[in-house]
């Protein structure tokens, strides 16, 4: 599902396994299936063979038999001869080996696209959706075309397609959010409002990041199924490494696993995670670790402590920035201090992500640097302010010397022209 | 002034006998300017050498501590601004008297041509002054780019862009300008050497003739003052005038200490030739009445680029404006020249219209 993933079709059948044992080379449409279709006055007939004519498989030359079987070259009811291979409609089992047909085959595939992979079936089998279809026969769960919709399948880069970043949420919602749908099945129907409120999508749908998470970033596509309680830490690492790494090394890692408890998605939920701020870290009323620590044990202690450093650099900064901003706005030269003072920032975003290491040593190494940047840019501030009013105060004496010296010369102008 | 008690005084005896300054003495005791209801233009001259003097004087301390390259120059300016002592006073000075300098210039100018002072015998200290502006906006040219900021380095693109335009030799003219097909650290050298040696040598050399055709013809009185004053006035230009000139020096000087002390010159970002053009770059304002023109020209006039029609239009413009004295036949013949005066006028009100719309309309990429 996702962009680099396969944004593709499984699509020949499963008797067709039987009935054409090698994928079907592209033949040019139209076939004569599209003319009886388009003419035929029934929406569920008409529908696909219009919408075909814009998916994937048609622009790459692909006919409507590809899938269906049949033949390609007779031109009234007797294409669909089932002697001739023709399936009909695949079923949802089916679907998977018509698909699987050409896109588990490399040397198939590589004609039309060498850089898609070919393991989507062999994935799906390990999903939660395909070890239901296949093991269980369950044919509600999530198959090729649930994802792909058939007809209209485009590749994932294109915006129209089901599987385009933006639209992925929508299309693994319109299962997943679908309580009716979901009865029996032990999973929750809220993952699709929570994720819309998660800064991840903010960031996918407001800011435009497309490479911002959706839920087949973290679940996997073909291999879709929920991160287990030991390796969110893994998923979530795979983007913010830095955090990751410090809390696989600190004590909650150990605890957290040993309670069953979901790492990252602990503190930050999963997927409703909201944009992290300071607030969560401490004692305060918006702090997460009061939900497990107090002022009286360690825990507390060490993350109020951790909490007043990063405030303390936050604090510092800001008050080196104003200070700079303030001389910018007066038409001083600040710009060398305000490109170091940078260095202060990096320091406070670095000492964030370290504190995922839960001691006060690991924020102390990133945050004292960060203060001494933030001092020495306070005090170019300083200097710069008090230079201002050195130079408004030298203007004033210059300009009192200066009117002196005029008020004499139109004094001597005077003198002269009086005589 | 030279006085007789003055000249018994050794040093003076000795200068006066190796250089004749009791003749030097004799010369400006003679020199006297007219006063009447329009000797207020005869300061102008005086303020812009005043204002070159200035520049010569803080283009010298600059020297100082600029580095001409494109890897050094924007450092060695923020340096000078943030760390030297008094870097920022005298670069902004530079900066505001090269404005100041530019704008009494062209009031000079017009002042010149509205009270027909070009007439014969003074065709040559036209010539002069009218070299001497070009020298003056070449200087402009060439010392925006020297900073190597963001906004200097798109606006000399655009600027030597428009070079090409001149027909036959443009594209020769803009390599030979950029020292290269763009814009490069080989234009920055290119134009430092412009700006400190070439410029200031052929200064030297027109000032020199300028000053020297003033004073061998004295201030031109106004034909219609000339005319109807019978009694005419003068002052000595020592020391009365002079006097008056330095109370105008002064009074520039105290304007250039405030605007150096509230409006110090701004340094921007770094020029980087990779970015994309910031939006609504402008050219320093006294080229934009040409850049506002050029952008109004449509594509093609009678199938011609519309910009090498502006081009055209402004070399034709500035050989009409050399050869005023010779084409104002009437003012040479002492008689009135009323079409040469609304000429001026047109001249003076195009440059003030378009220059408020360069600024006031909406910026174009």
């Amino acid at each position: 599902m996702g962009v680099g993933g396969t944004g593709s079709l499984l699509t020949l059948g499963f008797l067709a396994v039987v009935a054409w044992p090698m994928p079907a080379e592209a033949q040019a449409p139209p076939e004569g299936c599209v003319a009886c279709h388009l003419e035929i006055g029934d929406d569920r007939l008409v529908t696909p063979a219009k919408e075909f004519q814009e998916d994937i498989h048609a622009a790459k030359g692909f006919g409507c038999t590809a899938c269906h079987g049949g033949d390609p070259k007779a031109a009234g009811m007797e294409a669909m001869d089932p002697a001739k291979g023709y399936i009909g409609k695949p079923g949802r089992q089916q679907v998977v080996q018509v698909c699987g047909r050409c896109h588990s085959d490399a040397r198939f595939m590589r004609q039309y696209n060498p850089a898609l992979r070919v393991d989507q079936v062999v994935e799906y089998r390990t999903s939660g959706h395909g070890r239901r279809l296949l093991e269980a026969g369950d044919t509600k769960v999530a198959t090729c075309t649930s994802c792909h919709r058939a007809h209209t399948i485009r590749p994932p880069s294109d915006p129209r397609s089901s599987v385009h970043p933006l639209k992925v949420a929508e299309t693994c919602g319109a299962c997943h959010g679908d309580a009716k749908y979901m009865k029996g099945y032990p999973v929750p129907t809220d993952q699709l409002e929570k994720y819309r409120r998660s800064v991840h999508w903010k960031m996918m749908s407001v800011k435009g990041d497309l490479s911002a998470p959706t839920c087949n970033d973290c679940h996997g596509n073909h291999g879709a199924a929920p991160p287990g309680v030991s390796w969110v830490g893994n998923v979530c690492g795979q983007c913010h490494t830095v955090m990751a790494e410090s809390f696989a090394k600190s004590r909650h890692a150990k605890v957290f696993a040993q309670m069953g408890s979901p790492g990252c998605a602990t503190c930050h939920e999963n997927h409703e995670v909201t944009e992290a701020g300071d607030e969560m870290l401490g004692l305060g009323a918006a702090a997460v670790c009061t939900r497990c620590h107090s002022s009286e044990d360690r825990g507390g202690k060490t993350a109020a402590a951790m909490r007043e450093q990063i405030d303390t650099l936050r604090a510092e900064y800001d008050k080196a920035h104003t200070i700079l901003q303030k001389a910018e706005h007066a038409g001083m030269e600040v710009s060398q201090a305000q490109f170091e003072l940078n260095e202060a920032k990096n320091a406070l975003v670095k000492a964030r992500a370290t504190m995922h290491a839960f001691t006060i040593e690991a924020v102390k190494r990133e945050i004292e640097p960060g203060l001494q940047i933030s001092a020495k840019a306070y005090e170019r501030g300083v200097r710069a302010l008090e230079e201002l009013q050195f130079r408004r105060k030298g203007l004033a004496v210059s300009v009192v010397i200066i009117l002196a010296l005029i008020g004499g010369l139109v004094f001597k102008i005077r003198q002269l022209e009086r005589r | 002034m030279a006085t007789p008690d003055r000249r018994q005084w050794g040093v003076w005896q000795w200068l006066d006998e190796r250089i004749g300054l009791a003749d030097l003495a004799k010369l400006a005791r003679k020199k006297e300017v007219p006063v009447h209801r329009h000797s207020i233009w005869y300061y102008l001259g005086g303020m812009t050498l005043f204002l070159l003097m200035v520049q010569v004087t803080t283009g010298i301390l600059l020297l100082l501590y600029y580095r001409p390259s494109a890897e050094e120059a924007y450092e060695s300016v923020q340096f000078l601004m943030a760390e030297v002592q008094f870097g920022w006073l005298i670069r902004s000075i530079h900066s505001w008297a090269a404005n100041l300098m530019i704008f009494t210039l062209f009031v000079h100018l017009f002042s010149v041509w509205l009270l027909k002072a070009y007439r014969p015998p003074r065709e040559l200290t036209w010539l002069s002054g009218m070299g001497l502006l070009g020298l003056a906006l070449g200087f402009g040219f060439t010392g925006y780019l020297l900073p190597w900021n963001e906004l200097a380095y798109f606006a000399t693109k655009v600027g030597t862009e428009i070079t090409g335009a001149v027909p036959v030799v443009g594209s020769f003219l803009g390599r030979l300008l950029r020292g290269g097909d763009e814009v490069t650290g080989a234009t920055l050298t290119r134009f430092y050497g412009i700006h400190v040696a070439i410029l200031p040598a052929l200064t030297v050399f027109l000032l020199g003739l300028h000053l020297f055709l003033v004073q061998r013809h004295g201030m031109s009185v106004p034909p219609n003052v000339e005319g109807h004053q019978a009694a005419r006035r003068v002052m000595p230009f020592v020391p009365n005038f002079l006097l008056r000139d330095l109370v105008g020096w002064l009074s520039a000087l105290a304007i250039l200490a405030a605007l150096a002390a509230y409006y110090p010159a701004e340094l921007g970002q770094k020029a980087d030739p990779f970015a994309s053009a910031p939006v609504g770059i402008k050219p320093e304002w006294y080229f934009m009445f040409m850049f506002k023109t050029l952008k109004y020209l449509p594509a093609s006039i009678l199938g011609i680029e519309g910009e090498i029609v502006g081009v055209i239009g402004f070399g034709l413009g500035g050989l009409f404006l050399l050869l005023v004295p010779f084409l104002d036949r009437r003012t040479a013949r002492g008689e009135p020249s009323h079409l040469f005066t609304m000429i001026g006028i047109m001249v003076i009100v195009y440059m003030i219209v378009l220059t408020y719309l360069g600024y006031t309309e909406v910026a174009t990429q």
